[in-house]
């Protein structure tokens, strides 16, 4: 069933924003509706196109207003969020992402025309500890719950949703775990992160990491809002990237810091406004997280089109991040050493 | 048809005549080759890993394994241990399928889990295929830091369930120690006693997948380190499973962790087939014990069998 009326949360970020300019661009769709806070970017505000902009906090029982008097049939919520918009703004990201999705699922709720939801969730919500399995499914949970910060707020999202499946069982429910963003044009707290100069790393810890390109994570969310495809999938790209070779495939210096001293360095980069780790985050430094994405291929019908370690290097080219160590320079090194082993031959 | 004619793509005399001189045009490299000698590729072989490491070009699976890191890093220094120290003799390799999932089973001793690593090394460094198996270890291990980063990128994973049958599923050989702490951390005067058997859970894997297993005694890690004695305080301070006395350890300190060179046996056992028991055989308990015990037993009738052969400890 193709939606007529679709509702995007979080236009004025990466996901929303360029979610509403693909919606906007489909001719069988009739209205592409974007809700935020804030006004997106004037170049995404243009790439929107005829998208209307709503500026409305989905926290605000308003937005069930919203939904009723544009008669949305498909809601996308894609605003949920792990990045604070300042220093200061970890309070108002839960607020933003706990109680707007309260909001938003009562408003869904009380609107009969409503007949899809797509959430964009977080693997997060599994956590990241030494006593997990190596590989994700999506029938596994947390070994310990997420105490604070963005996973925490992903998991209670996700029970909002569940919850609103029950009440509204007419409604098609798709909830997609995304692994970490990457990409030329993403900015996450990761593409910050492998951008310093000097990347500080926890010693002796060693994460996996999986990774999906930005433009992999639009598809799957537009295949999500014009196909029936209710469930929970994981989503990432193929393959895995440990964070030791991703610093080194963007060419950066790894700095590994005593798992004591992390979080002085963590309160340092926060401060010096570099990038914002939350607590959950360390620990995804410390262990990785990697997820089944079989159901993503078979059920969904959706294979990324970047592996993980296609997507990093994409962003590394595409971010122009100019190696420390030239790889012609090293090139060059061993060509000379080994003429010189030939000259002593 | 009758008019077909073959006309060959490459003529043959044509052929030889171009290369012959392409051979005339760039005589170099020809001479050059066979004067190239076993150090220098032994460099280049060495320069091109130095330079896969620095650029991070090099593949790991979804578990962490580092092929490149393990071949040509942690897998040589354990050869000298192997062939000069422990001086190991494997019985049965070809019990050992050459492809597909399988299950080793083995016992656990030493105090430290160099069996383990003998094990993994024998079976990568003899076996026709030089498969590399993926042992399942425990949490203590992955929480460790260094030890833990360094068993996930030699190609080991936490014991449970899922991972074991996501390694045997994907045709993976899976090495297992069931008896865990309480057969590595066992005194000396328990030697070559199986202990229990765990839940059983490897069973479970192994029927779920329907891969075999493959019973494994391994005879001679049980001297390298004589346990006499466990300081209990000290394991709870360091959140160690045990505190190892042995007779040359705390006392000569770091020249007490030198293993003892005593001669050691690996003899693998026929496989057991879990193929055969049908499809929900994983969730019949009566089944899983008795394989569970069926295992056990094979490994301990071969440890006596191996140790009634033997006629010295460090001589074999």
């Amino acid at each position: 069933m193709t939606p007529k009326v679709v509702l995007v949360t979080g236009v004025s970020r990466f996901l929303g924003g360029h979610l509403a300019a693909r919606f906007a661009a489909n001719p069988d769709i009739e209205r592409v509706l974007g809700v935020d806070t804030e006004p997106p970017p004037r170049d995404l505000l243009r790439r929107m196109g005829r998208a209307e902009f709503v500026r409305a906090d989905i926290r605000n029982p308003l937005i069930s207003k919203v939904i009723s008097t544009a008669n949305v049939d498909t809601v996308v919520h894609a605003s949920v969020t792990a990045n604070p918009a300042g220093p200061t703004g970890r309070t108002v990201m839960k607020e933003m992402n706990v109680i707007g999705t309260m909001q938003l699922l009562a408003a869904c709720q009380k609107s009969p025309k409503v007949q899809k939801l797509v959430v964009k969730s977080t693997s997060a919500v599994y956590g990241s500890s030494s006593r997990d399995p190596a590989v994700f499914t999506e029938d596994m949970g947390p070994k310990d719950l997420p105490s604070s910060g963005y996973a925490k707020d992903a998991v209670e999202v996700e029970g909002y949703v569940r919850g609103f499946g029950r009440r509204r069982p007419d409604v098609n429910v798709t909830t997609l775990r995304f692994t970490n963003f990457i990409g030329p044009r993403i900015d996450t707290v990761l593409t910050r992160y492998f951008a310093l100069p000097v990347v500080p790393t926890v010693l002796g810890y060693d994460a996996r990491v999986q990774l999906l390109h930005s433009e992999d994570a639009l598809a799957v969310l537009e295949r999500a809002t014009l196909h029936d495809l209710p469930g929970v999938f994981n989503v990432g790209g193929d393959g895995v990237l440990l964070l030791s070779q991703a610093i080194r495939r963007a060419g950066r210096l790894n700095l590994p810091v005593p798992s004591m001293a992390v979080p002085t360095v963590g309160g340092f980069f926060r401060s010096a406004r570099l990038v914002d780790f939350s607590p959950d985050q360390m620990r995804f430094l410390n262990w990785g997280r990697v997820v089944d994405t079989t159901l993503l291929k078979k059920d969904f019908g959706f294979t990324p089109r970047w592996t993980t370690q296609q997507a990093f290097d994409d962003y590394v080219s595409g971010r122009g991040l100019k190696p420390f160590i030239d790889p012609e320079t090293v090139e060059a090194a061993e060509r000379g050493i080994l003429d010189a082993a030939a000259r002593f031959r | 048809m009758a008019g077909a004619r073959v006309i060959p793509l490459h003529d043959p005399e044509r052929d030889a005549a171009r290369r012959s001189r392409h051979v005339e045009v760039v005589p170099e490299p020809a001479q050059q080759q066979p004067e190239t000698s076993d150090w220098e590729r032994r460099l280049a072989d060495l320069l091109s890993f130095a330079r896969r490491r620095i650029a991070g070009d090099y593949q790991i699976d979804e578990f962490g394994f580092d092929r490149d890191l393990t071949e040509n890093v942690l897998m040589p220094p354990l050869k000298p241990l192997y062939e000069k120290w422990f001086r190991v003799e494997t019985i049965g390799l070809s019990n050992i399928p050459t492809a597909g999932g399988a299950l080793i089973v083995a016992n656990h001793s030493g105090t430290l889990p160099l069996d383990a690593l003998m094990t993994s090394y024998g079976i990568a460094s003899e076996h026709p295929a030089q498969r590399h198996m993926r042992m399942l270890g425990a949490d203590l291990v992955f929480r460790t830091p260094v030890l833990g980063a360094l068993a996930r990128k030699s190609g080991q994973t936490l014991a449970c369930n899922p991972d074991a049958e996501r390694l045997l599923s994907s045709g993976e050989l899976v090495g297992v120690w069931p008896e865990g702490f309480k057969g590595i951390g066992k005194p000396f005067k328990d030697r070559y006693k199986l202990q229990r058997f765990g839940r059983g859970g490897f069973v479970a894997a192994a029927l779920k997948t329907g891969t075999p297993i493959i019973p494994c005694s391994i005879v001679g890690a049980e001297e390298i380190y004589p346990m006499i004695g466990d300081i209990k305080a000290l394991a709870r301070l360091f959140g160690f499973p045990y505190f190892p006395v042995t007779p040359f350890f705390p006392l000569f300190g770091p020249l007490g962790a030198i293993p003892l060179p005593s001669k050691w046996y690996i003899e693998f056992g026929e496989p057991i087939r879990t193929d055969v028991f049908g499809e929900n055989a994983a969730d019949d308990p009566m089944l899983v014990f008795n394989l569970t015990d069926q295992v056990r037993e094979t490994i301990q009738q071969t440890l006596y069998r191996l140790l009634t052969q033997r006629r010295n400890v460090f001589l074999g």
